[in-house]
């Protein structure tokens, strides 16, 4: 009894120390770019970009499987700040950037399912069974992740509206 | 060049033609209150107001429309008494055309003040009295800027401001509202200015006037010749000597530092205009509700200076004015260099109009722009002392940190620039454009930033309404074995096998 405990608490230790000094010195590095491009994307692991969540895709971008523009909601914003980041040309024509958008739910055609609030990845739908649900619009990501859960079809995504706060000047027509 | 330098100072800025008069020596007019004016809840630098009125609801001249919200925001008041008909957008008096909230109020013809009350001896009271009641009456600067005086009183208060320097300099070519309030009521604004002095702790004034006003210098001298802190300071007539950072510098000698305040030598800077509006609010408890306003331009038959109650349209005062020659080439709000130029005239005039001008196409000149000689015209011409054409080429390829590197954060948007260009490069344009596109990143990050945290505030519900679930679920399980271990016969649940599938 004694000296099967004994054995096996030895083994144990000395396979350990091994495991420990092999994790310090055969370390696989974990690419360092990984984690500076997944703190550039959203965060809402929405999934539009085909990778499994934001993490994915930074992967995905880091190994150059994809391609900086990848991040639909992100838009060009984002996908300049990653270019820059991973020192890519970026082709800002490829980038389909169509503004900002927000969900809207079309009132007459809600019937309260809930649906679209379980998929919302920022808690941005107010909502109860059998009433009528709500987009609250500081908080939508503009992600589309709800729409194709609407049953009814009641949730559109629709541009930001351009107000006085929001407004830019353009830009000069070039001679 | 060099030794001129040396002994003059940098030719910094431009000469332009300065079309002042015969407006500035009109007498000035008051409008008398039309049938419906469109209050804007947008009429100051910041968030826009929330309104406290229902529709339907009567008030007095003088009482509060709406309430400030938010750390930068000013209160709006009702410019004559009447009956409020609706509160909803209309369109803004601003370039993009864009709608604005704004309060429809109805003139009951009566022009009733409410009960208002002024301060009987204001020195007697604490500085920090004298903002609060000029908060209360929602004065900005007027200037243009329009930036809430109250908060800017107190704000220098706190920072330890030893010299108050008034504006007075209206460099911008065609107004001359700043010049007829001096001779008009140049006691007006020396007690203001007083007041100012008293709500900042500052403890000497320096009010910077153009020598192009002799008028309004002579009967400022006059009003403020008992009051040695008080010193009138002429200024060489010169374009945007009015702006805050080169009228600092020309009154102190301190350059304000590039994204400093003037705070940060010490002093505040004031409009003339807005110490008018302080010494009614003071005085007389009187809200801002009206202001003077300069009518000019090529196409106007009758220029001059005309005060208008906030909130009347713009055509309307055109008409008041004594109509137009002709269809003017471009309108435009405030002045000619840093104004807006107006889509329509069917938008209300608000706190931080100066002027109304009705260009003529032969003032406004389009002409077609042509390529960029590096002549350097744009580096001689910019008071900031940036490179105009290096800023624009940037912005051209839309380089913006490029843009920003050379100095655009620095820029005034004053368009000394554009003015000087002989190829005709329209560069203070490329400039406000940068500058809205740099702001509208500045949102796109903080945006994502929010993202971010909601998302990571989701994931965070999930997790504890799941762990909630379990513990929810052992409780249930330990009360059920506590209640069959408490009658093991009767109730006990059926030793059933689990039904195939149905494994754990």
């Amino acid at each position: 009894m004694i000296a099967a405990i004994l054995s096996l608490t030895i083994l144990g230790a000395a396979l350990g120390l091994i495991l420990g000094i092999a994790g310090r010195f055969l370390a696989v590095e974990s690419n360092p770019f990984v984690d500076e491009v997944e703190a550039l994307l959203p965060g809402t692991n929405c999934g539009q970009c085909g990778f499994p969540g934001c993490s994915g895709a930074a992967a995905a971008i880091a190994a150059g499987s994809a391609p900086a523009s990848c991040c639909p909601p992100g838009g060009k914003t984002t996908a300049v700040a990653i270019a820059e980041k991973m020192g890519l040309a970026l082709d800002l024509a490829a980038v389909a950037d169509t503004g900002p958008k927000l969900a809207t739910i079309a009132e007459d055609l809600c019937i309260g399912c809930c649906r679209c609030i379980k998929n919302c990845p920022t808690d941005a739908i107010l909502g109860a069974p059998k009433q009528i649900h709500n987009v609250l619009k500081e908080a939508c990501t503009g992600c589309s992740a709800c729409i194709d859960h609407c049953p009814t079809e009641a949730l559109v995504m629709q541009p930001v509206p351009i107000t006085l706060q929001h407004w830019v000047m353009p830009k000069p027509l070039a001679a | 060049m060099g030794l001129m330098e040396k002994l003059f100072g940098r030719d910094w800025g431009i000469h332009p033609d300065d079309h002042k008069r015969p407006a500035a020596d009109a007498v000035t007019r008051t409008m008398p209150v039309p049938e419906r004016l469109f209050v804007s809840l947008s009429q100051h630098l910041g968030a826009p107001a929330r309104p406290v009125v229902l529709v339907g609801q009567k008030v007095r001249k003088g009482e509060r429309l709406a309430d400030p919200q938010g750390a930068v925001s000013a209160a709006i008041h009702a410019p004559t008494s009447g009956t409020i008909t609706a509160i909803g957008e209309i369109p803004a008096p601003h370039p993009s055309g864009l709608p604005v909230l704004a309060i429809t109020l109805e003139a009951d013809g009566l022009d009733a003040w409410a009960d208002l009350e002024g301060l009987n001896d204001p020195f007697l009271l604490p500085p920090a009295e004298i903002s609060k009641k000029v908060a209360e009456a929602g004065v900005v600067g007027l200037g243009g800027a329009t930036f809430p005086a109250a908060l800017k009183l107190s704000l220098s208060e706190k920072a330890k401001v030893t010299t108050l320097v008034m504006n007075g300099g209206e460099c911008e070519p065609y107004l001359s509202c700043d010049d007829r309030l001096m001779r008009d009521s140049a006691a007006a604004i020396v007690d203001g200015i007083g007041l100012m002095l008293h709500a900042t702790g500052a403890t000497q004034a320096l009010v910077g006037i153009e020598d192009n006003k002799p008028e309004a210098i002579a009967a400022m001298q006059q009003a403020a010749a008992a009051q040695p802190h008080i010193r009138i300071c002429p200024v060489p007539a010169r374009y945007p000597m009015g702006s805050e950072k080169q009228l600092v510098q020309e009154l102190t000698g301190h350059e304000i530092p590039a994204d400093g305040r003037p705070g940060d030598v010490g002093v505040v800077v004031h409009n003339v205009g807005t110490a008018w509006a302080v010494h009614q609010a003071i005085r007389f408890g009187r809200p801002l509700v009206a202001r003077l306003i300069t009518v000019n331009g090529g196409c106007v038959a009758q220029p001059g200076n005309i005060m208008v109650p906030l909130g009347t349209l713009v055509e309307e005062v055109l008409a008041f004015a004594g109509g137009l020659n002709s269809a003017p080439a471009r309108l435009v709000m405030g002045g000619p260099m840093m104004g807006m130029s107006l889509p329509q005239a069917r938008v209300p005039v608000v706190k931080g109009s100066s002027g109304i001008l009705a260009l003529s196409a032969a003032e406004v000149a389009e002409r077609t722009e042509e390529p960029c000689i590096r002549c350097a015209t744009c580096v001689g011409a910019c008071p900031m002392g940036l490179l105009p054409l290096d800023m624009a080429r940037h912005i051209q390829a839309n380089d913006l940190k490029g843009a920003v590197k050379t100095g655009l954060k620095d820029c005034i948007a004053c368009g000394c620039c554009a003015y000087v260009c002989p190829a005709h490069i329209p560069l203070v344009q490329y400039f406000s454009h940068a500058k809205g596109e740099l702001s509208a990143q500045e949102r796109e990050k903080l945006r994502q930033e929010s993202n971010r945290k909601l998302a990571q505030s989701r994931a965070q519900r999930l997790e504890r309404e799941a762990r909630e679930k379990a513990e929810a679920a052992a409780r249930r399980k330990a009360e059920r074995a506590a209640q069959a271990a408490a009658t093991p016969e009767s109730q006990a649940p059926s030793n059933l096998p689990a039904p195939q599938g149905a494994t754990a």
